[in-house]
């Protein structure tokens, strides 16, 4: 009887190809699990559920913009936490930064409207919404580099106080006591950014791609992105090279800051026209997912948050055309996610099953070769890490 | 499932010769067949047949990255096996973790000690035991075992109070207070003065006739010849052969640790026109707990010589060079640095970039290789690029510059690495320290400080960093060497300054002095005789 033994043991590196196969089958697996879910749960086609996401996300020239868009604002906050999560810095209030840079715009565009030159506004608008984002960034960075406060923590409370300023500067603007905004200048259109080639979508989207290049560079080539990431691997080194190490926490966070001074512009005088407690909508926290899947990587995260946003997108579709829940997309988005994020265990780790046998095999030392492990052997000791 | 499995078949029977046979009537105490483990595509271990005996004190040696450590953590269940079989006294086990290594009476007293700085001594040694919680008959039973083998301990003192060589006599008690038969020791004389390894070695002597097995891991020969019986030689994970410590020689146990002749001299020649380079006058440093690291500290640096630092590890040979390099808040005192053409400058309170703004070619090798003076995760191009990554005006990093450097580091000092895009934390030890060394020489330093240049790090690579050392002194370049290996320094230094708690207890010539008195000025605080 052979008894089987399992352990895991953790790899050395697994070359690249052999990793995305490896994830690439956590989601076809994953979306076996999810038709077998879907069979059993609602007796539908699998299949045609999945169409029908497709469909959700692609089936019309409308709801194709409408992803690309979702994708490009998605990615935009992505692309705001990244530098800082490169850092070792837990930035998780893209939330409040965006919301305070779309209160700026909303400021701007709601007193100065009409009174001055459209295209001044506009400018106008963008240096409040950038300037109100590296605030809302610049608050928690000073604290962490002066007296080392927990960022995540920091960070997250200041999504709460953006949230709250803007009720109520809605409370102070809108007397009326409904608390909604309503749309600013929907009469006159003024600081409201025009459509480009007759597509109000393309400009966010061309902004999302500058943002992607501009982050993919500075990370990967900038001596600012070499100083955050030596920062971010270790403060000691970055210190015993003169590194000045507040100062990148704090430029770091302040071009965090001003990306999200961006989307909030964009939000508020491309798309929404108003503000709301709401504006961000969430996705400061999406935004993590769609880093973190991406392992910071700005190219590799126009796909982390295209599947996030088609599988939501498609939901609206699964629930009025099947007759199901728009939950039901949920629970597959959930079971993809898992599957991805899970499958970087056994990218990192392999498991090894052995077989005990109850013999001495005398003969293996015969087949011995000089192997040669040269120098490219680990520490000893320093595997358990 | 049983965590010791009983095998009938006799593995006396089965197993091949495997060396020396000629004490086989003292009793086997472990027997580790055909032993393989990987980690990644690293081989630690491969097909190692391991044999400890009873009353004998066994040396492991091999050069770093050989499986020493490995081997021993598969017998203390830190790691488990691949492939192979352990057998303990004649029974085959499985050890699955600490707790089935100490049930089978192996105890490991490893690099890093693993003890609870607030507890005391008696409770850090009960701690993890089952049965009821009594303190004082633990505290008798250790007083017991302490009387028995000299150990000097106090058993109510808490672990934050005690030196470095009183944790680790808190590790052996422990190990013999767990009825511990079969004793490994990892590299336990790295931290300890030539007087405490004496005494530990007496204690050792004292357990192995009273019958215990014994293995120690060490890089020292030296050490090797005084104290074991056998020694058993480690090479790129594979068991060599055995060797009879009486009847073999530290070259014959070099050569086959390396696997070819290696020569074990460092040259010394005479300081060329040594001048002052660095005139360090009375310096304090305080901590941020409030402990004075450093008292009044003077010395001078000249230039074309090597200045060694010898010291009990922690007496404030880090925050004298972190001071030095600028990266140490000083409370009083002065740092000058003396140009050729005899114009000072002021280092005392300057960050380490304004150091190099000044034009002081200042190179600094840390004690914390991967935590300080590289970036594990780092590719070698990238971890080169952190002194040049400054170099241009464009916001882009140039690193074409630091490619081409690596290259030239990795030629020059033979770093065995795959390519240069490997993460430097996967290169072993020696190849680490040449990358590290190899960019801190590459700006031709006037100063090269070198904190335990060689810790850790094999024969072969020890003797490429000394001679990278020698190479700058014959430049002109002023060194300070702070190491532990007496010998060495004493080999290599032409002055060594002896620190003691913080002072110096004294500067004197290393062509002269002996390893006694400079291990008697090693706990002399400020030259006066202490009480210990």
């Amino acid at each position: 009887m052979n008894k089987f033994r399992i352990h895991i043991a953790k790899r050395d590196t697994m070359p690249v190809a052999a990793a995305w196969a490896i994830r690439i089958g956590a989601i076809v697996l994953a979306l076996l699990l999810g038709s077998l879910l879907t069979l059993v749960l609602t007796g539908k086609n699998p299949l045609s559920v999945l169409l029908t996401i497709v469909q959700g996300a692609f089936g019309t020239e409308r709801k194709i913009w409408t992803t690309l868009r979702d994708t490009s604002v998605l990615l935009m906050f992505g692309l705001a936490v990244a530098p800082a999560f490169k850092m070792r810095f837990w930035n998780i209030g893209a939330e409040g930064q965006v919301l305070m840079s779309g209160l700026g715009t909303a400021v701007v565009m709601f007193f100065l409207g009409g009174k001055i030159n459209d295209g001044l506004l506009i400018i106008l608008m963008l240096v409040a919404a950038i300037v109100c984002g590296m605030l809302w960034a610049f608050i928690p960075a000073v604290i962490k580099a002066k007296w080392n406060t927990n960022e995540t923590l920091s960070t997250l409370m200041l999504n709460y106080i953006a949230a709250q300023i803007v009720s109520m500067f809605i409370a102070w603007a809108v007397p009326s006591g409904s608390m909604k905004m309503g749309i600013i200048n929907q009469d006159t259109n003024a600081g409201w950014l025009p459509a480009l080639f007759g597509n109000k979508h393309i400009l966010i989207i061309i902004m999302a791609l500058l943002i992607t290049a501009f982050v993919f560079v500075y990370i990967k080539y900038g001596k600012g992105g070499y100083e955050l990431t030596v920062v971010g691997e270790s403060v000691k080194t970055a210190r015993y090279v003169g590194i000045k190490v507040e100062w990148v926490i704090i430029r770091t966070m302040l071009i965090s800051g001003a990306i999200c001074g961006i989307i909030g512009f964009l939000q508020v005088a491309g798309v929404e026209h108003t503000i709301s407690p709401n504006t961000a909508g969430g996705l400061g926290f999406t935004a993590v997912l769609v880093a973190w899947m991406a392992k910071l990587n700005p190219i590799v995260m126009i796909f982390t948050s295209m599947l996030i946003v088609v599988m939501s997108n498609g939901a609206g579709d699964v629930a009025s055309s099947l007759g199901l829940n728009a939950s039901f997309s949920d629970i597959l988005t959930g079971i993809i996610l898992f599957f991805l994020i899970g499958c970087e265990f056994f990218i990192n780790y392999k498991i090894c099953f052995s077989a005990k046998n109850d013999k001495i095999s005398s003969d293996v030392t015969d087949s011995k070769e000089s192997e040669s492990s040269g120098g490219v052997e680990e520490n000893e000791g320093g595997k358990q890490s | 499932m049983k965590k010791i499995e009983r095998n009938n078949i006799s593995y006396y029977e089965q197993r091949k010769n495997i060396g020396i046979n000629e004490m086989s009537n003292q009793q086997i105490a472990v027997q580790m067949e055909n032993i393989t483990k990987t980690f990644g595509s690293v081989i630690a271990n491969k097909n190692v047949d391991l044999e400890i005996r009873n009353g004998e004190i066994l040396s492991l040696l091999g050069e770093n990255g050989s499986g020493k450590t490995t081997l021993m953590n598969m017998l203390s269940g830190i790691y488990a096996p691949d492939e192979g079989r352990i057998f303990v006294n004649g029974e085959e086990v499985r050890i699955k973790s600490p707790r089935d290594a100490y049930e089978l009476g192996i105890g490991m007293v490893h690099q890093h000690y693993k003890l609870i700085d607030v507890l005391t001594a008696t409770e850090n040694i009960i701690l993890g035991l089952d049965g009821k919680l009594n303190i004082k008959e633990a505290t008798a039973q250790i007083k017991e075992i302490c009387d028995r083998y000299g150990f000097d301990v106090d058993p109510n003192q808490k672990v934050y109070d005690m030196s470095v060589s009183q944790k680790q006599t808190i590790e052996i008690v422990k190990m013999l207070y767990r009825k511990a038969q079969i004793l490994i020791l990892d590299e336990p004389t790295a931290v300890l003065t030539p007087q405490e390894t004496d005494k530990l070695f007496d204690v050792l002597r004292n357990m192995r006739n009273d019958g215990k097995a014994i293995v120690i891991i060490t890089h020292k020969m030296h050490e090797v010849e005084s104290l074991s019986d056998r020694v058993a030689v480690l090479r790129s994970g594979e068991l060599i052969g055995y060797l009879v410590t009486k009847e073999t020689n530290a070259t014959e146990m070099t050569n086959m640790m390396v696997g070819k002749s290696v020569s074990l001299n460092i040259t010394r020649r005479e300081p060329v026109d040594p001048k002052d380079r660095v005139i360090v006058s009375g310096i304090n440093v305080v901590s941020e707990d409030g402990i004075q690291k450093l008292k009044d500290v003077s010395f001078t640096v000249r230039s074309g010589e090597i200045l060694g630092i010898a010291g009990i590890s922690g007496c404030g040979q880090k925050e004298l060079l972190e001071a030095i390099a600028g990266l140490q808040p000083t409370q009083s005192g002065s740092i000058k640095f003396v140009n050729d053409d005899g114009s000072e400058e002021e280092l005392l309170g300057m960050s380490p970039t304004q150091i190099t703004e000044k034009g002081v070619k200042l190179s600094f090798v840390p004690e914390d290789r991967l935590g300080m003076g590289l970036v594990g995760n780092m590719d070698i191009t990238d971890n080169i690029m952190l002194r040049s990554f400054r170099r241009g005006k464009a916001p882009i990093a140039d690193r074409k510059f630091s490619r081409n450097l690596a290259g030239e580091i990795v030629d020059d000092l033979q770093v065995v690495t795959p390519n240069l895009q490997t993460p430097i934390r996967r290169l072993s030890g020696g190849n680490v320290q040449k990358v590290l060394v190899g960019r801190e020489i590459s700006t031709s330093p006037k100063v090269l400080m070198t904190a335990y240049a060689v810790r850790g790090l094999d024969i072969n690579s020890s003797y490429a960093i000394y001679d990278q050392i020698n190479l700058q002194k014959e430049k002109g370049c002023a060194v300070v060497y702070v190491g532990e290996d007496l010998d060495v320094l004493l080999e290599l230094a032409d002055r060594i300054l002896v620190l003691c708690a913080g002072q110096v207890s004294g500067i004197v010539d290393g062509r002269t002095i002996d390893k006694n008195t400079l291990g008697m000025l090693m706990t002399k605080v400020g030259g006066e005789k202490s009480n210990e």
